[in-house]
């Protein structure tokens, strides 16, 4: 016996609107693909995405409060823990923005070092994202081979600096102290084996077809929309925007360096994806120049009421353990002013807003973080794409929640 | 680079003199100090005719209870073309801090005022979704405020 | 759990010593994690999975993104207090026998961050087994860690493990303080109800360990 349309019970009609209308999803905070805390509130319907909304804040630490209240070298060591997976960037972008406040001039090998450990730090920081992203799309073992070639990076890190992922190594003025001895080696030997690892990804990767046909055409967004959104670093320059602050902006001595700048056209996944690639031999190539340029000299400026004195020195000298003690205990005022110093971190731009009104702690410290602005964007990137290539666009996106929240 | 840069300053001037009241410059950077009803304007002459397509940053300062005015909002513009920076600061007193929001020069200034009004308690007018974007939704108060403690008010519960 | 233990709750002695040798020693021999990974030792968790320090020779071998399929909750990072209690909401999922490592000064005590937007301690929220102080801590010291949690189960027994009580679930998870997308009658309910301070909360639950000292 079969039943006419018309006799069907009405229980039966909230059913069918419910599969034409629209589910929420929340997606988050605790997920394995969304690279933190991160929660988004998607509208579906279906598998594609409505629309997008990012919800963050689960990681949100007020860092920018308590920079008020430390005085300008204690707050180096909070700025690790920011954008944790390139913690050299942010103390590069704190450290300069104090030296503009009290115009100090860094001596060469200081600075040489800084780029070293600056591009260093910013291979490491590719390899996490390569690893996290093949991870999520499904290729799990670049994940061990990228955590391999920065555990080599952290080795490194390490031995310069005493901490491989809180490093602190820069201070106000240079650095904290000098490279061990035996460094240059062991950084050549690394840079000497980074090729092949590349090659290697290049095979595992680049060239699949899988991989291909998942990041293809995903997440596009063109260059005036990523102008206007404000994205920097690779997420802009995949989309053909001719950008770098290194080039453009330049600090610490980067003009004096030989490097390229990849730009691809496409502005979806896959180009980013081959953005990012090639900066990690730009990277390779800049630290082999830094390494060749290592001459012997100073690496704190000659400034005695702002740079910690050696500990010879401060043993030996009346002067000197006096300055230590005022440095340490009260701080070195810094003259009022405000200083706004970007820097091209491995995720864009990262900029310092620091204003000082005369005393030791600083009076506003607001950091500009590049993940907190690309991601600003994803709703324009995730609508109608589908959930399995949003975690593509976010692993694309190379988001840091520490640097997003603050 | 600062002739360009004042070159431009003076092109601001000329279109609107009320637009520019204080313009100083230290350590490389040009700050402009606008009044705060012709910052939308002055944003859309500096996209559209000057060249500065990309807000870099918009951040709130609070200059502590007692001052007068007591917050700053300050606009750091960049041009991609080229590649020079700008900073506009808008004052704004504690019992009327409004602005309105640039939100349709650059769309990247949505989150970034959010996170004002979330820290500093700043209202941008026009905003097309302003809620708290880093506290959580039913925090008390504003954060980044002098006058609110490091360590908070409450010790934490649950609830 | 309820069968388990009124089972062994009713063996003798010298049958549960054997039971719990052969028990301890399967539960400890695959601690799952669950991913909760929240800040910078997440990296240094991702780092101890990786292949320099490898954790799965420990039995921990893979990281379960569901917390229903998960034994042990890696607490690595600041918890700040709009995340809380998504901690607590997991904690809750997982099923017993169930484990928490807190690695990290942030997550043992607050850290570097002592300000109103970071919880002091995870142990207000959940009741933690091993902690592990360091920021961020080695890999090796997370491989130490799991290697203390391991021989703390071997000297656990069946009959002392009871089920966390549902009733303290159900208190300390108010529905409605996980963040909706606003507007929803729950939500504004509950506010309402906190707001005329008709339901009385206690400052943090005693988690059951606490309880059972005292009693």
């Amino acid at each position: 016996m079969s039943v006419a349309v018309e006799n069907i019970p009405s229980q039966f009609e909230v059913l069918d609107n419910a599969l034409e209308s629209e589910m929420t999803l929340s997606m988050g905070p605790q997920h394995p693909s969304t690279h933190g805390v991160l929660r988004l509130d998607l509208r579906l319907d279906g598998e594609l995405v409505v629309k997008a909304i990012p919800d963050i804040g689960y990681l949100h630490t007020g860092m920018e409060k308590l920079f008020e209240y430390k005085k300008y070298q204690q707050g180096i060591v909070i700025t690790d823990r920011m954008d944790y997976l390139n913690p050299l960037g942010n103390n590069l972008a704190y450290v300069m923005a104090a030296e503009k406040l009290l115009q100090l001039e860094i001596p060469e090998r200081a600075q040489v070092i800084r780029v070293l450990m600056c591009e260093l730090q910013r291979i490491a920081s590719h390899m996490v994202w390569l690893g996290t992203h093949c991870l999520d799309i499904g290729a799990m073992s670049v994940f061990f081979f990228c955590f391999r070639e920065r555990e080599k990076i952290l080795n490194l890190i390490e031995a310069a600096s005493g901490g491989r992922m809180t490093p602190s190594y820069f201070r106000i003025g240079g650095l904290m102290m000098d490279l061990p001895a035996g460094f240059d080696n062991r950084c050549r030997q690394f840079l000497r084996d980074f090729p092949e690892a590349m090659n290697t990804f290049d095979t595992l990767v680049t060239g699949n077809t899988i991989w291909q046909s998942r990041t293809r055409g995903i997440g596009v967004i063109s260059a005036e929309d990523a102008i206007d959104w404000g994205l920097t670093g690779p997420c802009l320059r995949g989309s053909g925007v001719d950008l770098d602050l290194r080039r453009d902006n330049p600090y610490t001595g980067y003009e004096t360096y030989d490097f390229d700048i990849p730009v691809e056209n496409d502005g979806d996944v896959w180009a980013r994806f081959k953005v990012r690639m090639r900066e990690c031999i730009e990277s390779y190539k800049i630290a082999g120049q830094a390494l060749e340029r290592l001459k012997p000299g100073p690496i704190k400026a000659d400034a005695p009421k702002i740079v910690l004195p050696d500990r010879d020195d401060m043993r030996k000298h009346m002067d000197s353990l006096i300055h230590h003690f005022l440095i340490v205990a009260e701080g070195f005022n810094v003259p009022p002013g405000e200083v706004y110093h970007p820097i091209e971190a491995s995720k864009g731009e990262l900029g310092v807003y620091m204003k000082s009104n005369g005393g030791p702690k600083p009076e506003r410290v607001h950091f500009r973080g590049p993940s907190f602005v690309n991601l600003s964007a994803l709703p324009v990137m995730a609508e109608g794409e589908m959930i399995a290539d949003v975690v593509a666009i976010i692993g694309s996106l190379d988001i840091v929640l520490g640097e997003i929240d603050r | 680079m600062t002739e360009q840069l004042l070159g431009f300053v003076d092109q601001l001037t000329n279109k609107n003199s009320e637009w520019v009241t204080v313009v100083t410059e230290a350590l490389g950077e040009i700050t402009i100090f606008t009044p705060r009803e012709s910052i939308y304007d002055i944003c859309d002459f500096l996209k559209k005719e000057l060249g500065f397509d990309m807000l870099a940053d918009l951040c709130g300062v609070d200059r502590g209870p007692e001052e007068d005015p007591r917050f700053e909002v300050n606009y750091h513009v960049f041009g991609t073309k080229h590649h020079l920076r700008l900073r506009l600061k808008v004052l704004l007193s504690d019992d009327d801090p409004k602005v309105e929001s640039v939100t349709t020069v650059w769309r990247t200034a949505d989150w970034h005022e959010r996170e004002t009004y979330d820290l500093l308690g700043v209202i941008f007018e026009n905003h097309p979704d302003l809620r708290r974007i880093l506290l959580p939704s039913d925090f008390d108060g504003h954060a980044l405020r002098k006058d609110y403690p490091l360590r908070g008010y409450e010790p934490y519960s649950m609830n | 759990m309820g069968l388990e233990n009124t089972l062994f709750d009713s063996l003798p002695d010298v049958v549960t010593v054997k039971l719990d040798a052969v028990i301890n020693w399967a539960r400890k021999s695959s601690i799952w994690p669950a991913t909760f990974g929240l800040a910078c030792c997440a990296i240094e968790m991702m780092g101890t999975a990786s292949s320099r320090q490898d954790i799965s020779r420990f039995g921990a071998e893979t990281f379960r993104a569901s917390p229903r399929q998960a034994d042990c909750m890696i607490v690595s990072g600041r918890v700040s207090r709009k995340m809380a209690p998504v901690l607590r909401r997991i904690y809750d999922q997982m099923p017993e026998p169930k484990w928490v490592i807190s690695m990290g000064a942030c997550a043992t005590s607050g850290g570097v961050f002592d300000n109103y937007a970071i919880v002091q301690g995870v142990d207000k929220i959940v009741p933690v087994d091993i902690y592990i102080p360091g920021c961020p801590p080695r890999p090796e010291m997370l491989v130490h860690a799991i290697t203390m949690l391991q021989d703390k189960i071997m000297k656990e027994s069946v009959k002392d493990r009871h089920d966390t009580f549902e009733a303290e679930s159900r208190e300390s998870m108010v529905p409605g303080t996980l963040p909706v997308t606003e507007g929803t009658a729950l939500e504004l309910e509950t506010e309402i109800e906190v707001a005329e301070g008709e339901t009385s909360r206690p400052y943090t639950v005693p988690s059951r360990h606490e309880r059972r000292r005292s009693s």
